[in-house]
């Protein structure tokens, strides 16, 4: 009898991963939205790590570039101009009053307190904050002088350890629910199910709000409470339905018939096969925990130095998200920050659900 | 050959897949003429289903026919566009699928997903006539008028299947293809619904294509039969003939390992392993790795393949034209 | 030796109740099986045959108590007090016993092996969970067990997972999975019946072979009376819950005496495209005769072990 199994042992001696590991991968690999997806977080992940890298290696010193108490002052020479009255515009240098006063000048009623013999045409030096872009500053500072790429940075670690930490805690908790909700049924069910739909039903926000405003939150006490309002909310619901999936097959039947104990089947066989749908939904508490955070923060709630959401705050309370695109690098590093990361963990579970939803792939 | 209704000739088709290419189908050729029912048997993965799904240029997304000819009263249809299919499909051609039963929309009632079809076909026909159509068409069946206002959850299994054969059956085709008909439904409503199909091939004239992997439905139903194995017809010819004197080792297997009701109770045979991967070329006999007597030559990989003919109509591939 | 019976099942009865409605309140009962009562001998099998919704999967799961039964005994022989004894009278402990006896091997050979275990973990299970041997011990069991069922060499397939076998690969570890414990008794639910028409006797003998070889009693459940007639000993037809006819394999084939089994009989295609089947109309002129002849039983003795039911189905069977 020909052996069937010569083409696997190939494949299985070139790599230390397992063969189901290594044919998820391909399959994962055939999504281009899991590969984007996994990308991105890629890129984030090495921002991340990145920063502490800088410092320690001294390519960055602590004094200029440290996100929170760094200080960078640039030296600039604006020249000082006469704004025309609001009615006056447009003149031949302005067209809207916004125009003025532009780059590189200053218009003389802010200089007048400081130095009250300024004339328009006089140089006035004085610190830029925020500065924009330059080589020293790949994002440029914001408006305490700190390096906004190195914020960055530091926002991407935050994002993570909380999206990481939020979501493993939420999902842990609802695969164990869910498993014994499915497995056991009758009155632990029917108790598990309805403690998930008051959960369900209770809005995540302003919980948070109030919360935030009753206790000091930080990053800890945010990825806990994410982490366990979430595990005892929907995610539940879900996990069950796998679950009860999984218990109807045969091979279930066959361990009851062998003799097994129910925690023994529901851990050995259920749990193993509900996992990988487990990690699918992770994926996706991650977005939900980064989102969370930067609401929170930009409502200035959290007790966070560093974060995404703090510096769109911050942007907002100096009045900078009104400016335009004059001082873009304050505003919209951030957010697009946020946007990616959120977005790259939800195409990467769109790229698992095509590696565990076998229906969905393409042939 | 004029008076053949489907005539295949040398037809390649394979499917791209993201492990590769996968020959299923690789030089079949048979006909059928008026009022002939023909039978393919072969297990799973021998490439029946992709053969009668090539015949109405239905097959997946990624299957391509390489090369070959499918001619269906006269007309090649292989190189034809879409446009050109759809007066040929269903008009001259109709299949009842595998599963068939399942393939009912379950809000729409089961009259007006037939009419759906007699409008496309026919969109001059008014109402009236639509409507007395399949009305005929259902008593063929065995169903009852009433039936044509239900839902498909209403009907049993096989209410579902026979009025899946009066679907394909209404665009009055000349050649309908029931690819495994009966699987799944209970032993009593299969003889059943076979008859109907035999009465209603014989009242219409129609040619059939039975696929099966049930040897003992092709026996009763067909008056030829090609048996394939990995992709392609290792055997074919009249049934009586190749049931009386089968030459290839899988056709004999095939029967040996087939218990009946019905007389004597023998001693069976039967194979281990499984068919080869479509996607490695094959060199020589696919079957020689489980067959029971191969030859030297077979198990070289020497051995020259392809059907000739031995007695009247009975081919074989030249492999096994002595198979011990 | 005696012909004693390794299991016995009498007035076996399970219903279940659809509940619907706002409240839940039972709308209506199910009569999965309904009554039933055979015997199996030692090293014999019965085949248990019928068509889609008759209860004898139903059945089969009652035996291994995956369903609890409505009322009804179930008998086993127990190998160690060598004596037959009830399930009903069983305590929790001997529970645990009586299912390192009984085993059963499933009809889908994708969906009965755990997709993230191993070969070696899923023959092993039974040994795992009833305590026996040391782990030496049980590759050693697993080894031989593997080469008995034709998977050789064994020691290539202990690290395998099921999606690397074929199908009848599998159904062989199924099988090597069940008869590792040495059991009495194996329920067969269709095994055969997913599997390639080629392959199929390949796994029946094997299964015949090591029922000869370990004394195994089997109850072989299948739609198909071809494959009925090729693995059993005796033939119980099934119909919405009970059973209708119940003898010995030919003396069914040969004569029949219920219009059931008659139009079953004639309703099976032949692989002989010179054989003409007799198509048979439904006739109760005989069997109502019997059963007017009978004392009100439920199952009346024609002929030796032969036995019908006396139960009126002219108006369930169209």
């Amino acid at each position: 009898m020909s052996d069937p199994l010569k083409i696997e042992d190939s494949k299985r001696k070139n790599s230390i991963f397992s063969p189901v590991v290594q044919k998820n991968w391909y399959l994962f690999r055939q999504s281009k939205m899991g590969l984007i997806g996994f990308f991105i977080i890629v890129f984030f992940a090495v921002l991340a790590i990145m920063q502490p890298l800088f410092f320690i290696s001294g390519y960055w010193s602590n004094n200029i570039y440290d996100p929170v108490v760094g200080y960078d002052s640039i030296e600039v020479e604006l020249v000082i101009v006469k704004c025309p009255r609001n009615s006056d515009f447009p003149t031949e240098k302005y067209d809207k009053p916004e125009d003025c006063p532009g780059d590189g000048e200053i218009s003389d009623r802010m200089v007048m307190p400081f130095a009250p013999n300024a004339k328009p045409g006089d140089y006035y030096e004085t610190f830029l904050q925020p500065a924009p872009p330059s080589i020293k500053h790949w994002l440029g500072t914001d408006s305490l002088g700190r390096d906004v790429f190195s914020q960055i940075m530091k926002g991407s670690q935050v994002a993570f350890m909380l999206g990481l930490l939020s979501a493993t805690l939420s999902v842990s908790i609802a695969t164990l629910l869910g498993t014994i909700a499915a497995f056991w049924g009758g009155r632990v069910d029917t108790y598990l199910m309805r403690q998930a739909d008051l959960i369900l039903m209770v809005p995540q926000l302003p919980l948070l709000l109030i919360m935030a405003a009753l206790y000091r939150f930080q990053v800890w006490h945010l990825a806990l409470v994410l982490g366990i309002l979430g595990g005892f909310g929907g995610l539940v619901i879900s996990v069950k339905s796998q679950a009860l999936q999984v218990k109807v097959k045969p091979f279930v039947d066959s361990a009851r018939v062998t003799g097994g104990t129910k925690f023994k089947i529901m851990t050995s066989h259920i749990l193993p096969n509900v996992a990988p749908i487990a990690l699918l939904y992770m994926v996706f508490a991650v977005t939900g925990a980064i989102f969370a955070e930067s609401t929170l923060s930009y409502l200035g709630l959290l007790n966070i130095d560093m974060s995404w959401g703090m510096m769109i705050h911050l942007a907002q309370t100096d009045g900078y998200i009104f400016s335009g695109l004059r001082y873009w690098w304050i505003v919209l590093p951030a957010g697009l920050s946020v946007t990616f990361l959120s977005g790259g963990f939800y195409l990467v579970g769109r790229g698992l659900d095509d590696v565990f939803n076998p229906r969905l792939r393409k042939r | 050959m004029s008076d053949n209704l489907l005539e295949v000739k040398n037809l390649y088709m394979n499917y791209e897949t993201l492990e590769g290419k996968v020959a299923a189908v690789q030089d079949v050729s048979f006909s059928i003429s008026k009022g002939q029912s023909f039978g393919l048997v072969g297990e799973s993965g021998c490439g029946k289903t992709s053969v009668a799904m090539s015949l109405l240029k239905l097959q997946a997304d990624n299957g391509f026919i390489d090369s070959g000819s499918i001619f269906i009263d006269g007309t090649d249809i292989v190189p034809l566009e879409e446009k050109e299919l759809r007066s040929i499909r269903w008009n001259k051609i109709s299949i009842v699928f595998q599963g068939a039963m399942n393939a009912w929309n379950p809000v729409i009632k089961v009259g007006e997903q037939i009419r759906e079809a007699l409008r496309e076909h026919y969109p001059e026909n008014t109402k009236h006539i639509n409507y007395n159509k399949m009305v005929s068409l259902f008593n063929m069946v065995g169903l009852d008028d009433s039936v044509l206002n239900r839902y498909p959850h209403e009907l049993s299994g096989g209410m579902k299947q026979r009025a899946i054969i009066a679907l394909a059956l209404s665009c009055d085709p000349k050649l309908i293809i029931a690819d495994e008909p009966t699987t799944a439904l209970d032993v009593v409503i299969q003889d059943q619904i076979l008859n109907e199909l035999k009465k209603i091939q014989e009242n219409l004239g129609l040619g059939v294509l039975y696929i099966s992997h049930d040897i003992s439905v092709i026996a009763e139903m067909t008056d030829n039969m090609a048996v394939m194995y990995a992709g392609r017809i290792i055997e074919k010819g009249p049934t009586k003939d190749l049931f009386a004197n089968p030459k290839h080792s899988y056709t004999k297997l095939l029967l040996e390992s087939t218990p009946s009701v019905v007389g004597e109770k023998k001693k069976l045979y039967s194979l281990d392993g499984k068919p080869p991967s479509l996607m490695d070329e094959i060199q020589g006999c696919s079957f020689s790795p489980r067959c029971p007597n191969p030859t030297n030559d077979c198990k070289n990989g020497l051995i020259e393949m392809g059907l000739i003919e031995t007695e009247n109509g009975h081919w074989v591939d030249k492999c096994c034209v002595n198979c011990g | 030796m005696d012909k004693i019976n390794v299991v016995e099942v009498n007035n076996l009865v399970k219903h279940f109740d659809i509940k619907s409605g706002f409240f839940s309140s039972t709308t209506k009962v199910v009569k999965a099986v309904d009554n039933i009562s055979f015997h199996i001998g030692k090293g014999e099998s019965l085949g248990l045959v019928g068509q889609s919704g008759c209860g004898k999967t139903t059945t089969a799961r009652l035996m291994t108590l995956l369903e609890e039964k409505t009322s009804g005994d179930i008998t086993y022989y127990d190998k160690k007090t060598k004596v037959l004894t009830s399930l009903d009278a069983l305590e929790k402990e001997d529970i645990q016993n009586f299912r390192s006896q009984v085993q059963m091997i499933f009809q889908d050979p994708y969906e009965s092996l755990n997709p993230r275990w191993s070969i070696m973990s899923i023959i092993t299970e039974p040994l795992n969970i009833h305590n026996l041997g040391s782990a030496d011990d049980r590759i050693e069991a697993a080894i031989n067990i593997l080469t008995t069922v034709g998977l050789t060499p064994a020691n290539n397939y202990l690290d395998r997972f099921p999606h690397e076998l074929s199908g009848g690969q599998r159904q062989r570890v199924s099988i090597a999975r069940a008869l590792i414990m040495k059991p009495a008794f194996v329920i067969c639910d269709e095994p055969t019946s997913m599997l390639d028409v080629s392959i199929r006797i390949s796994i029946m003998d094997l299964m015949l072979d090591l029922g000869r070889d370990l004394g195994v009693s089997y109850l072989y459940i299948t739609h198909d009376l071809a494959v009925a007639r090729y693995m059993c000993d005796r033939i119980a037809v099934m119909f919405n819950g009970k059973i209708l006819e119940i003898s010995e394999t030919e003396e069914l084939l040969n004569n029949p005496i219920h219009p059931y089994t008659k139009r079953l009989l004639s309703s099976i295609p032949v692989p002989d495209p010179t054989y003409k089947r007799v198509k048979y109309h439904l006739d109760f002129k005989e069997i109502n005769e019997i059963i007017k002849s009978s004392e009100g039983t439920d199952m009346i003795e024609v002929n030796k072990g032969h036995f019908i039911s006396t139960k009126d189905f002219s108006n369930e069977l169209i």
